[in-house]
């Protein structure tokens, strides 16, 4: 799921954990082209994306293949348009607004709404 | 005497085992004669068949192993009784027996000779003396090795034709001040004329050869030890030299067939018919060099030897075939020039004319023979035999353009080269295996077209015109970004300067990827490359700056090795091998104080595994504290420099092993490049730090260092080609510089220095021609890009310590910087930990009925 970020300081990343929007971590920390991993409160954790554009994006960080919570540190890339990233253990590709797995369909990691939100936390 | 009674299977008996012996036994496997005849060899020289066309290629290293024409099993499968080192001595043709030196004793139903030539020696007197050799045998070439090794500073050969020459260059390699005495007036009198010759002689001289034409050798004097000291030439002149090649051409070794009462020709060579039977004694056959074919040449060519063997094999299966001559058409590469002639070289047909292109300066020359009525008969080529293959095959017609324009040089106002295409379907391509355009044409891949049609497997002339005229092999882009394959990306980057992949993608990248993000194939090998050139393009050196960062594998993101579980693993620099107490002791510290499992790797240097993320600055801190560097262990870059403990310690050592591959290690630390670097080096020949595995391994020798390039272990492990001899330590260095700079220019992504060696137009020839005879002027430039990185080497992990940015992605969560990794857990085994794997196991590989977590649809 994307938004797409003004350019500003002072904003902060949220993701759409079901209970409502968790605050992540300031836009700032985000590395076009590079992930984040974020710990959500049940324990899982999502790994967080910027793209050149800034679009930002969410999916789970855990590896289906390998079992390591790895996503977040693998490289991205456009594939036909899709944003992906590619696990950096054996390097399946996976959708980052869907989660679905581009080397294996049967296979999907959770995808998260993400949006930024001024640091203050007022929407 | 034992004698073979005759078994119920016909005998056949051939006499030598050389290069068309060998083709002949094929040649009658693959009738199946050798299912119905007993076939038996006798050999004169102590190995099976080998290449001798690449005899010389011994002194570049190939191994006489190497040279084998001969599978052990091949010969087993077909029952084939080779006795090796028992020459034929005696041929009774009324009893039908040969008799070898053993005294072994074998009735024959047929006899093919197949004893090749021997050199000629001039009847100069002192020829006998010590250190007088010739040169056509493995054992030659070992005896004039071991010879010249032992102090000897000046050679000579005589006679300065096609071997003459390869000779000298041989005896130029081994270090000699090397003269070439040749009676003629011109070098490679046979095959060039006179304007060919003056081509050539320039080159030759400008390579450091001393040359005498129109010069004879009267007489050897020797010592008082029987040692060559000098020669006495016929302009009354003395020349003194340590050692004399005679190279002044070969005579059939037709002694066998005239003792037996054979017919032989006028200058030697068993007179034989279209079929390759003595015209004396239908049960003899003679192919090769020994026999004089049925046109009443003597040939002195593989090639035609080869022709010969099938016409015998097929006649003796009943079969039509025949060899009335062929072409004496030649391309070599002597000495590191191109020479060719081909048809009529020399002119002789009534009205003909020659076109002639000719520049002294740039020891060009090219002459083209052309009929009466426009026929292209024949001619020479010196200095660059690029038309060769086009111009062969379209001898005997009429060519498609004006001959000029097939002789004048690109950019001199000739019009676009006459490629492949011009050529007919029946031009004959491959002329070692007799192998039309058309029939290469029916294939795809150039290892298919080897493998069914044999061409490109003889002299290896042909291979690139093979290559041209198979299908191109699909767009050779990078990846589905880019049209451009790393070298064509690796010289964009250079000449623009480009520093930033999105500006590298947005110009010259597929349309559709534009705009886009790259993938993960892309943006490492941009990164490399920008990585590589970075201080001449003006990018800043470290591989976490900026735009830069975001490229990285992950391995290079995180300056460590990821592991199955999560974790990271930490390499030390530990340069060639050497570490003190102290620095041990700081290893072992903080492996204990972090927890990790530590292991001695292959690569002499020692691995701490199971860091987590954020564990990684304060685990570096320590290191870099105590003197430590990164090792690179993540990087597609310089690994190790093994060595073995050398002349200081060992004692077989003759150079000091450790400091060389220290001194290596350190100046080419952080280099990146397409794929891993690893290198070698070994105090002596004994080879104990495997160098000869390595992309780049040296061997210490007595007068210096030998060089040695693209080895590999791993997967596909390959032997390293020696690339240069005898080093001082400084031109070791220069060279390698060269050759590592020129690797990382043109090798393709992940492309091992082994795989680019095989690969590249010209493999190791090409390598030397570049980077140890600066061919193409590369090397001013390839030495200051890589003086440029040995003066901006900064370790990657002491500048990371320092700056805040770049720490800041060493944490496990964005927003829990300190909490470790659930997942990534560790249990003991044998005194240390090691990844808990069920706690992997959880909750992997989720079914599709797994919800979207959060997701509002
Ligand atoms: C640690 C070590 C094994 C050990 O415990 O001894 C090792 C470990 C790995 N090797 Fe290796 N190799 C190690 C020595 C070797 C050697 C021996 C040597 O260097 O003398 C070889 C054969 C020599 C060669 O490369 O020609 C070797 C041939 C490979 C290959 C095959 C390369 C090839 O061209 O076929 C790979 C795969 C690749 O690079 O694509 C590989 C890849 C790897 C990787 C990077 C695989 C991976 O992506 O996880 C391993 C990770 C290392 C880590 O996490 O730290 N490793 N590997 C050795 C580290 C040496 C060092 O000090 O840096
Ligand atoms: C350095 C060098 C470079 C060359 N380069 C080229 C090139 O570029 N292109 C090219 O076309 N050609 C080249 N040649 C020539 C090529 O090698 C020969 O044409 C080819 O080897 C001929 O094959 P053959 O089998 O007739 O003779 P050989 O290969 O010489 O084999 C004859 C064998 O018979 C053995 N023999 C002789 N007498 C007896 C006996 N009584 N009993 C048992 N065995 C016996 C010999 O010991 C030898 O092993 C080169 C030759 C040399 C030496
Ligand atoms: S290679 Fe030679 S010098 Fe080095 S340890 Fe082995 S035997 Fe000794
Ligand atoms: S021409 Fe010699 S291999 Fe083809």
């Amino acid at each position: 799921m994307t938004t797409t970020a003004p350019e500003k300081t002072g904003l902060e990343v949220q993701l759409d954990v079901g209970g409502g929007w968790l605050p992540v971590c300031a836009l700032a920390a985000l590395v076009p082209g590079r992930g984040v991993a974020a710990l959500l409160p049940d324990g899982r954790q999502a790994a967080v994306f910027r793209d050149r554009h800034g679009r930002l994006y969410a999916i789970g960080n855990r590896d289906p293949f390998t079992g390591a919570a790895v996503l977040a540190r693998g490289l991205t890339g456009t594939d036909r348009g899709r944003p992906f990233v590619a696990s950096p253990l054996l390097k399946q590709r996976f959708d980052l607004r869907t989660g679905e797995c581009l080397d294996d369909p049967s296979v999907r990691v959770a995808a998260y709404r993400v949006r930024t939100r001024p640091a203050d936390g007022r929407a | 005497m034992p004698t073979t009674a005759f078994p119920e299977r016909p005998t056949l008996v051939l006499i030598g085992h050389g290069m068309v012996g060998q083709r002949f036994l094929e040649a009658l496997a693959g009738r199946g004669l050798t299912a119905t005849h007993r076939v038996v060899v006798f050999a004169e020289e102590p190995r099976p068949a080998y290449d001798r066309v690449r005899l010389t290629s011994y002194f570049s290293g190939t191994t006489p192993q190497e040279l084998g024409l001969t599978d052990p099993a091949f010969l087993r499968d077909h029952g084939i009784e080779l006795r090796l080192d028992d020459p034929a001595a005696h041929i009774d043709r009324a009893a039908r027996r040969v008799t070898a030196r053993s005294g072994l004793t074998v009735g024959y139903d047929t006899l093919v000779l197949a004893t090749g030539s021997a050199p000629f020696v001039p009847p100069v007197p002192g020829r006998d003396a010590q250190g007088c050799f010739v040169y056509r045998t493995i054992e030659d070439l070992l005896a004039i090795e071991a010879y010249a090794k032992r102090g000897a500073k000046t050679g000579a050969v005589v006679g300065g034709g096609l071997l003459g020459l390869e000779a000298a260059g041989a005896l130029q390699g081994l270090g000699l001040d090397t003269h070439i005495v040749e009676f003629a007036p011109r070098l490679m009198p046979v095959q060039v004329d006179e304007g060919g010759g003056a081509a050539l002689l320039r080159t030759v001289e400008g390579l450091g050869l001393t040359v005498h034409t129109g010069t004879g050798t009267q007489e050897i004097t020797a010592g008082p030890d029987g040692a060559v000291t000098a020669m006495r030439l016929s302009d009354g002149g003395e020349l003194a030299t340590d050692l004399v090649v005679f190279s002044a051409g070969v005579r059939p070794r037709d002694q066998l067939a005239r003792d037996c009462g054979l017919a032989v020709g006028e200058r030697g060579g068993v007179t034989v018919d279209a079929q390759c039977r003595s015209v004396t004694d239908p049960r003899v056959f003679a192919i090769g060099e020994c026999a004089q074919a049925a046109d009443g040449r003597v040939y002195g060519l593989v090639a035609p030897g080869y022709e010969m063997a099938a016409a015998a094999a097929a006649a003796l299966a009943g079969d039509d075939a025949a060899f009335t001559g062929a072409d004496l058409s030649t391309k070599l590469k002597l000495l590191g020039v191109d020479v060719a002639s081909f048809g009529d070289a020399h002119g002789t047909a009534p009205d003909c004319l020659d076109v002639v292109y000719a520049d002294s300066r740039a020891g060009l020359y090219k002459k083209l023979v052309i009929g009466a009525d426009g026929t292209l008969l024949g001619g020479v080529l010196v200095g660059d035999a690029e038309a060769y293959g086009t111009l062969r095959a379209l001898t005997g017609s009429v060519p498609p353009v004006a001959a000029e324009q097939l002789v004048l040089p690109a950019g001199a106002g000739a019009p676009a080269q006459l490629g492949p295409d011009a050529l007919p379907g029946d031009a004959v391509i491959c002329s070692c295996h007799n192998v039309t355009k058309e029939a290469i044409q029916a294939h795809h891949t150039l290892a298919e077209v080897k493998r069914c049609t044999k061409a490109g497997t003889g002299c290896g002339g042909c291979v690139k015109l093979v290559g041209q005229l198979l299908p191109e092999s699909g767009d050779a882009g990078l990846c589905g970004c880019f049209p451009h394959g790393r070298q064509e990306l690796y010289e964009i980057v250079r000449v623009k300067r480009i520093t930033a992949f999105a500006q590298l993608l947005d110009e010259h990248g597929h349309a559709a990827a534009r705009g886009g993000d790259g993938c993960e194939v892309c943006k490492p090998a941009v990164a490399s490359i920008i990585a590589s050139l970075a201080p001449s393009i003006g990018a800043d050196g470290h591989v976490l700056d900026g735009e830069q960062a975001a490229l990285q594998d992950t391995n290079d993101h995180f300056l460590a090795n990821l592991q199955k579980n999560g974790s990271y693993s930490v390499v030390p620099r530990i340069p060639g091998g050497e570490i003190t107490p102290d620095k041990l002791i700081v290893i072992g510290e903080v492996a204990r104080d972090f927890g990790l499992y530590t292991k001695i790797t292959g690569g002499q240097r020692i691995d701490l595994f199971g860091a987590r993320v954020e564990q990684l600055p304060r685990i570096w801190a320590r290191l870099v504290d105590a003197g430590f560097e990164s090792g690179h262990a993540y990087g597609k870059s310089l690994r190790t420099v093994k060595s073995c403990v050398g002349r200081t310690w060992c004692r077989y050592g003759v150079q000091d092993s450790v400091r060389m591959a220290i001194d290596l290690e350190l100046r080419y630390r952080g280099l990146r490049a397409p794929h891993k670097l690893k290198a070698a080096v070994s105090g002596c020949a004994r080879e104990c730090a495997e160098a000869r595995s390595k992309d780049f391994g040296v061997i210490a020798t007595a007068g210096g260092w030998n060089l040695y390039v693209g080895g590999n272990g791993g997967a596909t492990p390959r032997h390293a080609d020696l690339l240069a001899q005898d080093l001082s330590d400084a031109e070791l260095v220069r060279l390698i510089d060269r050759f590592l700079m020129f690797y990382i220019r043109t090798a393709d992504r992940l492309e091992r220095t082994s795989a680019w060696l095989e690969r590249i137009p010209g493999g190791l020839d090409h390598v030397r021609d570049v980077v140890v005879r600066d061919a193409l002027g590369l090397c001013a430039e390839l030495e200051a890009l890589m003086a440029a990185h040995v003066a901006h080497y900064r370790d990657e992990w002491a500048q990371t310590l320092d700056d805040p940015a770049k720490l800041a992605r060493f944490v496990s969560f964005v927003n829990a910087p300190d909490t470790p990794d659930p997942v990534v857990g560790f249990v003991p085994e044998r005194d240390q930990i090691k990844p808990d794997l069920p706690l992997l196991d959880i909750g992997r590989r989720p079914t599709e009925d797994v919800l979207l977590e959060g997701s509002t649809r």
